[in-house]
């Protein structure tokens, strides 16, 4: 049991990584991205063929990872969000579903739907923690995926440019007055949001398989753990992936493996339920 | 009065509209013609695309309710099509019930499962909602595929033969009309829906729910009486669905793309508009079955590559819908 809750914990904190990249561009730019999964998909891949071709660790092209995936996130935004910020909000939610989809299949059709994986990376074999043996690539991408978290929260709050982030979420007409240049900030956050979920691909390559619908498998669960806790709350995300990784794991264990993840939209219902604005909710 | 003023100008038609009959005669003389093409037209696949263009018009429509009128983004009522479409093969199996019986049983429990869901979720605002919907959409999913009474992943077939009043036919012509006579319906449900004191109420709660509650809306009520009634159109057309392709699992019935793809022939058309689904689906369907017919068999999914690209330039370029083309005044 103690086995299956480690293994929770860790996989809680790949998913509060992919979450809270998620939950930074959600709470400052107020659209959810419905293509992050499929920005994780793009990371992997970019992983994937950075270690196959070019024979550099996932390890290694992390960084080189998230600067491309900044790169997506700036055109993104600059091509397809900037312009609809404005509009109904349900049309920027359907252009970045639509996005998503093309994502998809463009990779379906570039990198066939076969299943990869990559072999003898620098950090596979296992070690054991107190008794309990885990994969090394799982606690190295879920101490990394807490260094991000840990990144992102010094960045927003306790930095100069954070609080411009947070004046923009607060108000972007306000913010204007005061200096700071609203589509600037946005665009900055998607970046940096990008790049997030950038570096959790890479690393997630070390462990996980590569395929074009990767994206839906990790994509909901970081919906679902920005949903649930709270509206574009930074440690929202956080505690609620870990929660989700637990409960995952829990679920598996006492009840059956396939239900596990039947259990975590039934728990997301019921916290809205509690509370409709999630966990923790606004800052 | 007041509130009309803070509506949004697509959301809202001017009041003297609702004396006007013409839609209808307009839908009773469109469905006519409808009904008299397989007359004309031989083609199997054209009566196939015609009747994808009044199902998914008709499931548009139904969503619209929810989705345009009150302004509630439903990403998950594939579930209801899940759930009409399963209630009407599994009587059909099990207890040999007619699908003429079947099809509103999977109305009524869509409708009890949206009265159950609509609590907790009715409440959310904006993001919240869609994304409980599309958990709720995610719980049937994986409710059925691990459900094996219910066929489980593989699925459910209905049972090929030339029976009527069982709704199975060799031929796809019987079903098209089926599908044009419940289409008319449910226009004219939309319809009356809309154009009555509900479908005000409606529009006030989507204009400022909060004033419209200090007028003495009760909000919450009608919230879930659109929800409830959505639920039952896309639940009968699930069963209607079902009926039609034969074979159903979990994948295809409790679909994020077909969710979305209902979304996005209300958003094609106009949002908030009677007719605006119907043009959406008028407009999406050929496109998306003629890529499927083009490229479909190549195995690269081009045809749901066209879809997304599809969604991406209409929401880019066209947010308000196809209905906004023709100024500012979007009802029907």
């Amino acid at each position: 049991m103690f086995e299956a809750l480690t293994a929770g914990l860790f996989n809680g904190l790949i998913y509060a990584a992919v979450a809270v990249g998620l939950a930074l561009i959600w709470g400052i730019t107020d659209v959810i991205n419905f293509a992050h999964g499929e920005f994780l998909m793009l990371a992997m891949y970019a992983a994937y063929w950075l270690f196959t071709l070019g024979h550099i660790d996932p390890t290694m092209s992390a960084p080189l990872v998230a600067i491309l995936l900044a790169f997506v996130g700036f055109l993104t935004y600059a091509l397809i969000i900037k312009r609809l910020q404005k509009g109904p909000p349900m049309a920027v939610i359907l252009a970045t579903f639509g996005l998503g989809i093309v994502l998809r299949q463009v990779a379906f059709i570039a990198f066939t739907p076969d299943y990869r994986s990559l072999p003898d990376t620098m950090v596979s074999g296992s070690v054991s923690l107190l008794g309990i043996s885990i994969g090394r690539p799982q606690v190295v991408t879920g101490l990394v995926a807490l260094v991000i978290v840990v990144a992102l929260f010094w960045l927003v709050y306790r930095t100069r440019w954070g609080h411009a982030l947070q004046a923009v979420a607060e108000d972007r007409d306000v913010a204007a007055l005061v200096g700071i240049a609203p589509d600037r900030v946005n665009a900055q956050v998607w970046m940096l949001g990008s790049a997030a979920v950038g570096l959790a691909g890479a690393l997630l390559t070390t462990f996980f398989y590569v395929f074009p619908s990767v994206g839906l498998v990790f994509g909901l669960l970081a919906f679902v753990a920005v949903c649930m806790g709270g509206f574009g709350s930074l440690p929202g995300a956080f505690i609620a992936g870990i929660l989700i990784g637990v409960i995952e794991a829990m679920t598996g264990y006492f009840v059956a493996p396939a239900l596990k993840t039947v259990s975590i939209f039934i728990l997301f219902i019921l916290v809205l339920w509690y509370r409709p604005r999630g966990l923790f909710g606004r800052w | 009065m007041t509130i009309e003023n803070k509506l949004d100008p697509v959301a809202v038609s001017p009041a003297k509209a609702s004396h006007s009959r013409a839609p209808i005669a307009i839908a009773v003389v469109l469905a006519v013609l409808f009904a008299l093409a397989p007359l004309v037209i031989k083609d199997q696949f054209t009566i196939q695309v015609l009747l994808q263009i009044v199902l998914f018009g008709a499931l548009g429509a139904a969503w619209n309710l929810v989705g345009g009128f009150l302004g509630r983004v439903s990403f998950g009522h594939g579930v209801f099509v899940g759930v009409g479409a399963y209630t009407t093969i599994l009587l059909l199996q099990h207890l040999k019930l007619t699908p003429l019986l079947g099809i509103p049983a999977g109305a009524l429990i869509s409708a009890l499962l949206a009265y159950i869901v609509g609590g907790p979720t009715l409440r959310l605002s904006g993001h919240y909602f869609a994304m409980a919907t599309i958990a709720l959409l995610q719980i049937g999913l994986l409710l059925m595929i691990n459900w094996d009474w219910a066929g489980g992943a593989v699925g459910l077939e209905s049972p090929i033969g030339d029976a009527p009043w069982m709704l199975q036919f060799r031929s796809k012509v019987p079903y098209y009309w089926i599908a044009v006579g419940m289409g008319l319906v449910t226009f004219l449900v939309t319809y009356f829906l809309v154009h009555s004191r509900i479908g005000f109420y409606w529009r006030a709660i989507n204009g400022d729910e909060a004033a419209a509650r200090s007028l003495g809306v009760p909000a919450e009520r009608y919230k879930m009486l659109a929800f409830v009634l959505s639920a039952a159109l896309t639940g009968a057309w699930g069963g209607f669905f079902a009926m039609y392709i034969g074979f159903i699992d979990p994948d295809s019935m409790f679909s994020l793309t077909m969710s979305v793809q209902m979304v996005l022939v209300a958003i094609l058309g106009g949002v908030g508009s009677l007719i605006g689904p119907w043009i959406g689906a008028a407009l999406l369907l050929p496109l998306s079955e003629g890529t499927r017919v083009m490229w479909g068999s190549s195995g690269l999914g081009l045809d749901l590559l066209v879809f997304g690209l599809a969604i991406l330039l209409v929401t880019m370029f066209l947010p308000g819908g196809l209905v906004t083309l023709r100024g500012r005044r979007g009802s029907a």
